[in-house]
């Protein structure tokens, strides 16, 4: 009862701030303090001058000023031979190219390494939101699109992560990225993740997010196939800040691909604004100059879209607007997209289900670079945008939309199966290797549980000791491969050795790799070739039929089936007693049923039982002094034309018409068909209670009273969406029965002759 | 016939690559690991193999992906310890003028990493300009 006493406000005000919204902040923009999403007054204007083949300025700024990012982008990036004619095109020209589906996304990728980051920023801001998804669905890399997890828990347990490993495979998602809560354990949690990946589908990506250093010797041992923490910064203060260089970073690019191990770098708007160093620029702009040095580079691919400062970024006024164009200039610089939505940008649902939806409806490299396949609290990157919690709502979308969203609905059975052999797997892996012990009840606790909260396995602490080992002792992949052999795990061991033979070739080192069926795809055998209707990815009839089945779809059969139960615990209750004919009492009260009443039908939707609500209606009316007559309406199942054709029976004129479903009219003889006394048009809300009271107020209009009519409370419940499916095959069952010639039957509650 | 259509090598030029130690990919069996004839060593990528991949990423208009796998390629015969103690050189107020341009010397001479060597000389140049070799701690 907040704001009783402050009378100068419209309450509904007062609704709103108990809305989880309101926990969202919003901020103006407001350049001084690098607040500024698509254009800031500080940005450069584009341009370049070229002397000799060399650059020698550079959007603004001569060569002897560049600092080490436009120095990087200068000798790496531009294309000299294609600045002059790139830089000369018209913006608006180029944005109208993006979304023309008669230019190819070659053609634009070919023009893109002869601009610069002002010049594709503001390009980029010349498209509407719409344009922007639009634009991504064309240029992004590869045609079949992909998802990524995270896969951490509260506990560090590996137990958990590797059963939440192989779920998260199983789910579909392409990569899995685990990170931990102690920075020490990070060598447990990649082997177990490792484990985990290895059961059932087995061909997902795996890494650990952790110190560059230590997360090249991870992969240097088998225990990750790729690495997302290239991080790069759009300012010279904030990049020095993060402890490196355009060059550091190029080059320990170059030392992953030198391992076989496949790499992205990770930027993205709001991180130098973080970081205190803006330079007052706009967020896009500094999000440009980042993909053009990471493209510079040559790094095949990038995770962005804000990540770490999504939020913030969103914040602003076309925040998320900027999210998704900043994720376009990636496609377009013809680098691997997984393009953000890997952090919770809102507390309110409605934000985050809207934030998702264009990524989705366009399709991305890894739509996220990060989902929660864990619960938000088992999350050590923090809550993702969508979590472990919401995993049906998406499935759902995807089901929506007929999109594909990269997952897959799961199966219970499967589920637990995968989850059993994962943990079975790391416990032989851990025995045979003498990293730890495993109890049977461990294993229990973590096959079941939703999350870390319902475990009692291993404790952070506890795997410490784990972890340092495996570094220690020089722990492989190719010895987990051995201990999983030797245990009896041969699928698993021949799926780790798939995983890394792929080092042998460095197929997937190429823009965009995943591995689907064994089999690689990227932007190279795989690329994205949208040119309207009809072109690019389209879900084939195998792919639809999985993605479709969410749990719990209704079929007419399923729908009969459960009606069918009902049966067993009604015996025949309503007797036929011949034709109903016109009744003459002046108190009567006609209750006409229709005609799956009681026969096909024998719940309503609100799952009273057919008798009782008869029971209900007669008691009422004959509390109130009237007289009930039962008939069954045959011509009709439609609740009105129930309800008069009853009325029009009854000796007072008044009639109750009810259908299986529960939806009750009160009606009058002399009345128009849709213009009733009273109706309970909420079928799922109406109580037993209700009925009666309608019974009564009907034996109360047979004495000339005006009751008052009985109103079911509604709250809002999306009644439609709970109900209808169901309610329309029930239904279809009504009017299937109905014959346009066929006379009212007189019922009876017991055999005739009884 | 294009160096694009090679890829992927594992499918359409199996020959074409070898593991270090002279293997062929299908030589990688579970069985082979289990008998001790396929360790961690033979797991690893070539700078033959990043060469070819070079060319294919080129082939496919990605100049600046295709460059960094033949700085890949130099980097595979460098021991991890001698890439890590290159990479921290590179960070920022690590090293001075004089110890980049020495550690792109020991690359060129030692291991023959000229595009390297040149990375690190650049590297060198512009963080003099613009104070990057500043200790930071």
């Amino acid at each position: 009862m907040a704001n009783t006493s402050d009378t100068n406000r419209w309450r509904r005000f007062s609704d709103w701030d108990d809305r989880m919204l309101r926990l969202d902040l919003f901020a103006e923009e407001e350049p001084e303090a690098g607040f500024s999403v698509f254009k800031s007054p500080y940005d450069p204007t584009p341009a370049v001058t070229i002397k000799g083949g060399r650059v020698v300025s550079l959007d603004g700024k001569s060569e002897k000023d560049f600092d080490i990012l436009d120095e990087f982008i200068a000798r790496h990036h531009l294309d000299p031979d294609l600045v002059e004619e790139a830089m000369a095109i018209d913006d608006g020209e180029i944005a109208r190219m993006l979304v023309d589906i008669n230019v190819p996304r070659e053609k634009l990728e070919r023009l893109a390494r002869g601009m610069t980051p002002a010049k594709l920023a503001n390009v980029v801001a010349h498209l509407s939101s719409l344009e922007v998804a639009f634009a991504y669905s064309k240029m992004r890399q590869r045609k079949t699109p992909g998802n990524q997890a995270h896969v951490t828990n509260a506990k560090d347990d590996p137990l958990q992560l590797a059963a939440d490993a192989a779920t998260a495979a199983e789910l579909g998602f392409d990569e899995l990225e685990t990170t931990m809560r102690v920075s020490s354990n990070s060598w447990a949690n990649a082997l177990a993740c490792t484990v985990g990946a290895a059961v059932g589908r087995g061909d997902a990506l795996f890494q650990c997010s952790i110190e560059e250093a230590e997360e090249l010797q991870i992969g240097m041992a088998g225990l990750a196939t790729y690495a997302e923490t290239i991080s790069v910064y759009g300012t010279e203060n904030a990049f020095i800040d993060g402890d490196d260089t355009p060059w550091s970073k190029a080059f320990l690019t170059a030392a992953y691909a030198s391992r076989g191990i496949k790499a992205r770098c990770t930027s993205g708007a709001g991180a130098e604004l973080l970081m205190g160093f803006h330079e007052k620029k706009s967020v896009l702009y500094l999000e440009a100059r980042c993909l053009c040095v990471q493209r510079a580079m040559g790094i095949q691919g990038t995770q962005n879209g804000g990540v770490d400062g999504a939020a913030l970024t969103a914040s602003m006024p076309g925040g998320v607007r900027e999210l998704m164009a900043e994720n376009l200039i990636a496609v377009w610089l013809g680098l691997e997209c997984a393009s953000g939505n890997d952090a919770r940008t809102s507390e309110s649902e409605i934000r985050v289900g809207a934030k998702i939806t264009p990524l989705l409806l366009a399709g991305s490299d890894l739509i996220t670079s990060g989902q929660g396949s864990i619960n938000k609290y088992d999350n050590t990157f923090n809550a993702s945008l969508f979590n472990g919690e919401e995993i049906e709502e998406y499935l759902t979308l995807q089901r929506d939309f007929e999109v594909d969203g990269g997952l897959t609905p799961l199966d219970e059975e499967r589920a637990l199966g995968v989850r059993i052999r994962a943990v079975e797997a790391l416990t032989a892996v851990f025995e045979e290797l003498g990293l730890a012990d495993v109890t049977t009840s461990m294993i229990q606790s973590v096959v079941f549980a939703s999350g870390s909260d319902d475990t009692e396995s291993f404790t952070a602490g506890e795997v410490t000791p784990i972890s340092e080992a495996i570094k220690s002792r020089k722990i492989t992949a190719v010895d987990v491969v051995r201990a999983l052999a030797k245990r009896g795990f041969r699928e698993e061991a021949e799926n780790l050795l798939f995983m890394l033979k792929q080092r042998v070739t460095g197929d997937y080192l190429q823009t965009s790799a995943i591995f689907r069926g064994g089999k690689i795809i990227s932007a190279l055998n795989d690329p994205n070739d949208y040119s309207g209707p009809a072109s690019g990815y389209r879900m084939d009839e195998k792919r639809w039929a999985d993605v479709k089945s969410v749990r719990g779809t209704l079929t007419k059969e399923s729908v009969l089936a459960t009606e069918a139960l009902g049966k067993e615990k009604f015996p025949d209750w309503l007797f036929d007693a011949g034709t109903a004919e016109p009744g003459e009492d002046r108190h009567e009260v006609v209750i006409g049923v229709s005609p799956a009443f009681g026969t096909e039908m024998h719940r309503t939707s609100a799952g009273h039982g057919l008798p009782d609500v008869v029971n209900a209606i007669v008691s009422g009316i004959e509390d109130a002094g009237g007289n009930a007559r039962l008939v069954r309406i045959m011509h009709t199942a439609d609740t009105s034309f129930v309800g008069l054709s009853a009325a029009k029976l009854s000796g007072s004129g008044i009639g109750i018409g009810i259908q299986s479903k529960g939806t009750a009219v009160l009606h009058r003889s002399d009345r128009l068909p849709h213009l009733n006394l009273e109706l309970f048009s909420n079928a799922p809300l109406v109580l037993l209670d209700h009925y009666k009271l309608l019974g009564r107020n009907a034996a109360r209009h047979t004495f000339g009273e005006a009751p008052e009519p009985v109103v079911v409370p509604f709250r809002g419940e999306a009644l439609s969406a709970r109900f209808h499916a169901r309610v329309a095959i029930l239904f279809a069952l009504e009017t299937e029965m109905t014959d346009p010639k066929a006379k009212p039957i007189q019922l009876t509650l017991s055999p005739k002759g009884a | 016939m294009s160096v694009k259509d090679l890829y992927p090598l594992a499918e359409n030029a199996p020959d074409r690559v070898k593991t270090p130690t002279g293997k062929l990919l299908s030589d990688i069996t579970l069985d082979a690991v289990l008998a001790g004839e396929v360790t961690a060593a033979d797991l690893a990528i070539t700078p033959e193999a990043l060469h070819l991949q070079a060319e294919i990423a080129l082939a496919g208009g990605r100049r600046t992906l295709a460059e960094n796998f033949h700085r890949a390629a130099e980097l595979v015969a460098i021991p991890q310890d001698v890439i890590m103690e290159t990479y921290e050189m590179l960070r920022p107020g690590r090293a001075d003028l004089e110890m980049l341009h020495a550690q792109a010397d020991v690359l060129r001479s030692i291991y023959k990493a000229e595009l390297l060597a040149k990375f690190i000389e650049e590297a060198a140049t512009v963080y003099e300009r613009r104070g990057i070799f500043e200790k930071r701690y």
